[in-house]
């Protein structure tokens, strides 16, 4: 510990501590541009000088180190001149723009230039003008006002782990930019903007939509993935205009990813359902609440009493509120209806875990593991701010191992890794397992059968890993959790963590997939195939489900859809109901560490839309049920998660499954979401749908023997026929995947392939 | 832009002159090798493209824009088409106090263009420089950035003219 | 072709030999001879610190830092890689003296350094050459193959356990490098960027490792220190200015080039050495450091001696030694403009004070010199000056506002002259 005196304050700091650290520990502001917590130091601005005591010159707090006894002056004369030479030679080329400018009432620089700017300038040369950028659709640049603080190109290179940013050029001639024609393509792309204290770095969805004052700041919670991102979202007039991070260390620290980000553009689409409406005689015909409530109350009932209740299904999506499944589950349980699925990628009805599938531990302590084994898992796309945390874990020592059917970069340095055919990961995973035992001298469960498994020299690495050192975690992927044989996958790699003294933990794909699971939304039969006779849909599409699922609904005798959109459920649906977006809701999600986060709606819902707990808890009224007179969601949330939550979450796996290592040949497909395939409103945000990594979501990719073995060609298309259907794809090269892997993602464009035998044409 | 769906390559002998100079680090620093492989690169090339700047990024192992970054910030560098030969003149006070301009006038007639200009027939470009170092031998002129010129009189000048094919 | 007159860097070297820069001449002349001693007495690391103590080697970069002290900073113990790096940057303008060593006389940095690397338990060192001078790396390069040939680079140098690798890094063009961080970065392949320090080389330097940085002519002249003892070295100059240095003159004089004389010889007499002014012009100013030292007008000038005290209390900085000299046709504000320019060319854009102020102190002088000045504009120059002087990563703020202050205090009425007429006093260049 070290003592320092700031402005006559006396305290004392850790050793290694900055003067800006220490000035922030006692609330004293230093004004300064560069300078960012989470970015590495680059003094560059100078905005920061102070001065020290003894010091002959002003120096820059961000990276001067506390010295025992030092004597610090932020306000003094020396301070004070430094700091006003150093705004004076900012603002000689920076643009008087602030009234078109979007960064206006909430740009640093125009905060400081009051304090510290004159009212005249002396600079009377002529002013510079910089050429703006395409850093493509999310990212608005207007470069003249650029103060070259490097804080944009320190995030890609430092938390992105990419470079995609640069300072090209010389003296005034440096430019931020990114490569000559060349698009910022990271997933959390969008925190330059946020990072930029000028305006140079804007959003370009919301580009001249507002300004900053006439937006109110409601706080909510990220409705894509499983990290519970806390979000700030600003709303005018009722409509959200933009979102961002609210910062929540133990989260999602100070950043959000760009599906947080800029989905929020679906909200206010035109695709938005505002009126119920029921089919009748094939037309569709706007109805009141009441009457569409009615007829569903009346359906449902019918069906049940004629094919029982087995003969209904509800199938949510992940993303949905606590109190939502919660209602759904109670109203639906009134007709004796249990088939309850919010898993709705789930490759394997055989996957079941003991309570609800989790972390299994927090995130902060996840990310503090000696060493971590990654099963199955696009990290970057799957959880794009879990990849972020780990990276920087890795930087401080982190050995992070993969067990993957590819080799994507996950920017930081990769401790071991085991990549497989995809249809190979349970053999990948004895393979490790099998190392493991044979290092550890511990027995494996007797359902699982290690006879024909080899070791290969990279497996037996992960396992000399993943037993050493103390804290230690092993985490199953969206890629395992979707395999045809998850449960395998489950037992063979919690197997492996008991030995290994690891922690087992899953990566939920939902914003609520441990809700879900906490409500009861998992049954284990496959409602799809089964075809049911009715199926009520809670903000789940399509591309949500598995293949097949546009059949089962128009075969089936009613389907009633609670979405926020008209455009695709009519076509199979008999009743549309207007539900709330998590925008327009109060509730909760349960974020993959089991930490649930309630929220409130920020905005009117739009049109006739309800928020779905309310709509279920009318239905409820309407089938006269008992216990239906929740006057908030608070008093749902209070229904469901009425004790520890600890108690209610449990990795193991259910029941016992045979695991034992299959051969295979021939060619196989890998079939991922796609980072913006994820949910209703993603797929709706114009923005996101205009990245490199929508393009993605309609590609074919495979390694270039691959490619090759048919005829195929980077840049050409590509027919590839699965389960009695065939699509057309782009073909790119990805040099990461084993021979005989296509890469098909699921997504709406490859919506009609079946699963099973794959087979690639020349297109 | 340049639009050419050709990507330049690097030539068996510029890959092993990078080579040479990748083995001089350590071999978790290729980047290191970035500032001799893009002159490399240059020397084969006459000039940076984009396209080239992309090709020596990737055979370093370096984002392309941090290879950018380097291509710009020393002048050197060529990021636009120069001549067959490039004359880059010291007009620096210590040169410019032994005939640096005059140097650099005399060529600006005798090629009949002025700095950062080409020739016609594409023969020779004009540059200012910065101090070369070798103020004591003004005037200085450097000939196609690795050929240092001293005492560059008018007739001096005449003669490497001549001698430049 | 370059006049020497007397010194360590270039003792016995014969200019007409056409191979006097190679290694069967250098060890004619002794050299390597004093790594052979080393190697050979067992002299200790610490014995070669308190040597190049005694000597009072000052650093021929600029800053004049006392080259054995520096050397002790070096943590000796360090468990990993460390680094030595010379600087041969050498971009100052009127500098132009390291060029000569690694063209005329490479084998005594390579020397230097071979000691450097064994006094500080280094075992790799690299040699960061300006971008300019190709034709000199090429020589450097070839000057390593005949000392690793001759064994005393490599491995188990002259059989001992003692392993030391140099190698030549080509700059490719930025004055920026020269400073020692700057360097650093641009040795990892990226902008010449100079890094705030703390952290110093020396604890955090090539690749983040321990590292010493010395230029070249400092280096060049640990041989002769290490051979012939600290001691003499020292008596060669003055205390606290030991040994002989490298004066590079540039400018009005009849025999430009680089003199090797023992610090604390008279200014007079170097001009002399150079055959005086040329064309028998009178001498109106001197810049006695390179171009980032204040300007001194001929009288003061006349009155010092060539080293680091004499120079510092007349107002301006010995620093790499270059002396431009100027007669009394030249204009002080086109010399300014042109000094100018040069640090606004040459910031390398990281920090703002530098590159905004840069660029205002040059656009200010260059419309003076355009005759479009303005009375204020002098006190506006020293005003933007004072903001950038001490508020820069690195010290290149400082150099672009030295020739500014300098040319103020002394020539300031030329300056009003050029503003009031609007044009220059003497015809200039
Ligand atoms: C802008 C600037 C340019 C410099 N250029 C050089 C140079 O060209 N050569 C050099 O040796 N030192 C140069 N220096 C000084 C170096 O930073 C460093 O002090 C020196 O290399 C240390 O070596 P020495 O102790 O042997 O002098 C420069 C410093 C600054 C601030
Ligand atoms: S003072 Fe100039 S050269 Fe030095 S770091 Fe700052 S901008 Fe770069
Ligand atoms: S915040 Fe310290 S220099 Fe920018």
């Amino acid at each position: 510990m070290l003592e320092i005196e700031i402005d006559g304050k006396k305290l004392t700091v850790p050793t290694g501590s900055t003067v800006m650290d220490a000035a922030n520990s006692i609330g004293v502001h230093i004004p300064h541009f560069c300078y960012h917590k989470k970015l590495s130091i680059a003094a560059n601005c100078r905005m920061c000088l102070v001065q020290v005591e003894k010091a002959p010159k002003p120096l820059p707090a961000c990276a001067t180190p506390v010295t025992d006894g030092m004597k610090v002056y932020t306000h003094s004369d020396m301070a004070v001149k430094a700091q006003k030479g150093v705004m004076e030679f900012l603002l000689i080329n920076h643009p008087l723009d602030c009234p078109i400018c979007d960064q206006g009432g909430e740009c640093q620089l125009q905060d400081l230039a009051v304090g510290y700017g004159q009212s005249g300038s002396r600079y009377e040369e002529e002013k510079r003008v910089v050429a703006n950028k395409n850093l493509g659709p999310l990212i608005s640049t207007d470069m003249t006002r650029c103060i070259h603080c490097s804080r944009c190109v320190r995030f890609t290179e430092e938390i992105a782990g990419y470079q995609e940013l640069g300072m090209p050029g010389r003296g005034e001639h440096t430019e931020v930019m990114s490569f000559i024609g060349k698009t910022v393509n990271s997933e959390i792309s969008g925190n330059v903007i946020d990072l930029c204290p000028v305006g140079a770095l804007t959003s370009k969805p919301f580009r001249y939509s507002a300004r900053t004052w006439e937006l109110s700041r409601r706080k909510s919670v990220g409705a894509h993935d499983g990290l519970g991102a806390n979000l700030v979202v600003q709303v005018k007039n009722n409509q959200v205009m933009r979102v961002l991070p609210l910062e929540n260390e133990a989260i999602n620290e100070c950043w959000l990813s760009d599906r947080d980000r800029f989905s929020y553009e679906a909200l206010n689409s035109a695709a938005r359902l505002t009126q119920p409406m029921v089919k009748d005689g094939g037309q569709w015909k706007v109805v009141g609440w009441q009457e569409a409530l009615e007829l569903v109350a009346t359906k449902l009932k019918g069906i049940t009493a004629s094919h029982g209740a087995d003969s209904v299904a509800a199938i949510a999506s992940p993303n949905s509120t606590l109190e939502e499944l919660y209602l759904l589950r109670k109203s639906l349980a009134g007709l004796d209806i249990r088939n309850l699925e919010a898993r709705t990628r789930l490759g394997d009805v055989r996957f079941e875990t003991k309570a609800a599938g989790w972390l299994g531990q927090s995130i902060v302590d996840l990310a503090a593991s000696e060493s971590l084994l990654l099963i199955g898992s696009t990290l970057r796309k799957e959880q794009p701010l879990l990849a972020q945390r780990l990276r920087q874990s890795v930087k401080k020592g982190l050995k992070l191992a993969l067990i993957n059917p590819h080799d994507d970069e996950l920017l930081c340095a990769v401790a071991g890794k085991l990549v497989v055919r995809p249809d190979q990961l349970v053999e990948g995973v004895l393979a490790v397992l099998k190392a493991a035992a044979d290092i550890t001298g511990k027995a494996v469960p007797a359902d699982i059968d290690l006879a024909g498994v080899e070791v290969s020299t990279e497996a037996r690495a992960l396992a000399e890993l993943i037993v050493a050192g103390e804290k230690k975690s092993l985490v199953l992927g969206n890629i395992a959790l979707q395999h045809e044989r998850a449960a395998e996958l489950h037992a063979a790699a919690a197997a492996l963590a008991e030995i290994a003294g690891a922690t087992l933990g899953l990566l939920r794909d939902g914003a609520n997939s441990v809700g879900a699971d906490i409500v009861g939304f998992a049954t284990n039969k496959d409602l799809i195939t089964a075809n049911k006779k009715a199926y009520v849909l809670l903000h789940s599409e399509l591309a949500d489900l598995k293949q097949g699922a546009k059949a089962a609904f128009e075969g089936a005798e009613f389907v009633v859809a609670m979405t926020s959109f008209a455009d695709e459920a009519r076509d199979y649906a008999d009743v549309l109901l207007p539900v709330s977006p998590f925008s327009e809701t109060s509730g909760t999600f349960v974020n993959m560490e089991g930490k649930p986060q309630s929220f409130n709606g920020v905005v009117r819902p739009l049109g006739e839309t309800r928020p779905a707990w309310k709509v279920l808890r009318v239905l409820g009224n309407i089938l006269g049920l008992n216990g239906f007179d929740y006057d908030s969601s608070e008093a749902v949330r209070g229904d469901v998660l009425n004790g520890d939550i600890a108690k209610v979450l449990d990795n193991t796996p259910a029941k016992a499954v045979a695991v034992k290592a299959q051969a295979t040949a021939g060619l196989v497909r890998l079939a991922e979401v796609p980072l913006y395939e994820t949910d209703a409103l993603v797929r709706r945000a114009p923005s996101l749908q205009a990245t490199v990594d929508a393009e993605s979501a309609a590609q074919l990719r495979a390694n270039a023997a691959t490619l090759a073995s048919f005829g195929l060609v980077a840049g050409g298309n590509a027919c590839v026929q699965q389960g009695g259907a065939s699509v057309t794809l782009a073909v790119a090269e990805d040099a990461g995947l084993p021979d005989q892997v296509v890469r098909v993602p699921f997504g709406r464009a490859t919506l009609a392939l079946g699963s099973g035998a794959i087979e690639v044409i020349k297109a | 832009m340049v639009t050419s769906n050709q990507a330049p390559t690097l030539s068996a002998e510029s890959q092993a002159q990078i080579d040479r100079e990748l083995a001089k680090y350590p071999a978790d620093q290729r980047r290191s090798a970035l500032m001799s492989a893009l002159r490399i690169a240059q020397v084969e090339h006459r000039w940076l493209s984009n396209e080239l700047i992309a090709v020596v990024a990737d055979y370093v192992g370096v984002p392309p824009i941090a290879a950018m970054e380097v291509a710009t910030f020393y002048n050197m560098f060529d990021r636009a088409p120069v001549g067959r030969h490039k004359i880059t003149v010291c007009t620096n006070l210590p040169c410019a106090l032994s005939g640096g301009y005059k140097a650099a006038d005399y060529l600006k007639q005798k090629l009949g263009i002025g700095f950062n200009e080409t020739t016609a027939d594409g023969k020779f470009t004009l540059k200012e420089g910065e101090c070369m170092g070798a103020c004591g031998y003004a005037p200085v002129l450097l000939v196609n950035n690795h050929s240092m010129c001293n005492h560059m009189t008018p007739d001096a000048i005449d003669k490497k003219l001549a001698e430049l094919e | 072709m370059t006049v020497y007159v007397k010194g360590v860097v270039f003792e016995g070297v014969d200019f007409d030999d056409p191979k006097h820069w190679g290694i069967e001449a250098y060890m004619a002349r002794g050299g390597y001879t004093a790594l052979k001693k080393i190697l050979s007495t067992g002299m200790t690391q610490d014995e070669i610190i308190a040597e190049m103590k005694t000597s009072g080697l000052r650093g021929r970069g600029g800053a004049g830092f006392p080259t054995g002290l520096k050397w002790s900073f070096m943590p000796r113990s360090f468990p990993g890689q460390k680094y030595l790096v010379c600087n041969t940057d050498e971009g100052e303008p009127g500098t132009f003296k390291d060029l000569d060593i690694i063209v005329d006389n490479p084998h005594a940095l390579i020397e230097g350094m071979i000691i450097g690397g064994f006094a500080m338990g280094i075992t790799v060192g690299y040699n960061y050459i300006h971008g300019e001078v190709f034709e000199a790396y090429e020589r450097f390069e070839a000057a390593l193959e005949e000392a690793r040939a001759a064994g005393f680079l490599g491995d188990n140098i002259l059989g001992t356990s003692f392993c030391f690798q140099l190698h030549g890094h080509h700059g490719y063009g930025a004055y920026i490098c020269g400073e020692e961080t700057a360097l650093l970065e641009s040795l990892e392949g990226k902008k010449g960027q100079p890094r705030f320090k703390p952290p110093f080389p020396a604890s955090f330097g090539l690749y983040g490792k321990p590292t010493t940085i010395n230029n070249t002519e400092t280096f060049a002249s640990v041989p002769y220190i290490i051979r012939e003892g600290g001691q003499k070295f020292l008596e060669l100059g003055k205390p606290n200015n030991g040994g002989t240095k490298l004066f590079s003159v540039s400018g009005h004089v009849n025999r430009p080039g680089n003199y090797e004389i023992p610090l604390g010889t008279p200014f007079s007499e170097l001009l002399e050495m150079c055959g005086g002014m040329r064309d028998g012009k009178k001498l109106k100013a001197v810049i006695p450091g390179g171009s980032s030292a204040p300007v001194l007008p001929a009288d003061i000038m006349m009155q010092c001696t060539m080293d680091y005290d004499s120079i510092s209390k007349a107002g301006s900085m010995l620093g790499s030694g270059a002396v431009i000299v100027m007669d009394e046709t030249t204009c002080m504000v086109k010399a300014l403009e042109r000094l100018s320019y040069f640090y606004f060319e040459e910031s390398c854009g990281q920090c703002t004070p530098c590159r905004e102020g840069t660029g205002w102190l040059y656009r200010v002088v260059h419309r003076i010199e355009q005759g479009l000045g303005r009375p204020e504009d002098l006190d506006l120059l020293l005003s933007v000056g004072g903001n950038i002087a001490g508020r820069t990563i690195c010290a290149l703020g400082d150099a672009a506002v030295m020739p500014v202050q300098g040319m103020l205090k002394h020539f300031r009425s030329e300056f009003e002259h050029h503003i009031e007429h609007k044009q220059c006093l003497v015809p200039g260049f």
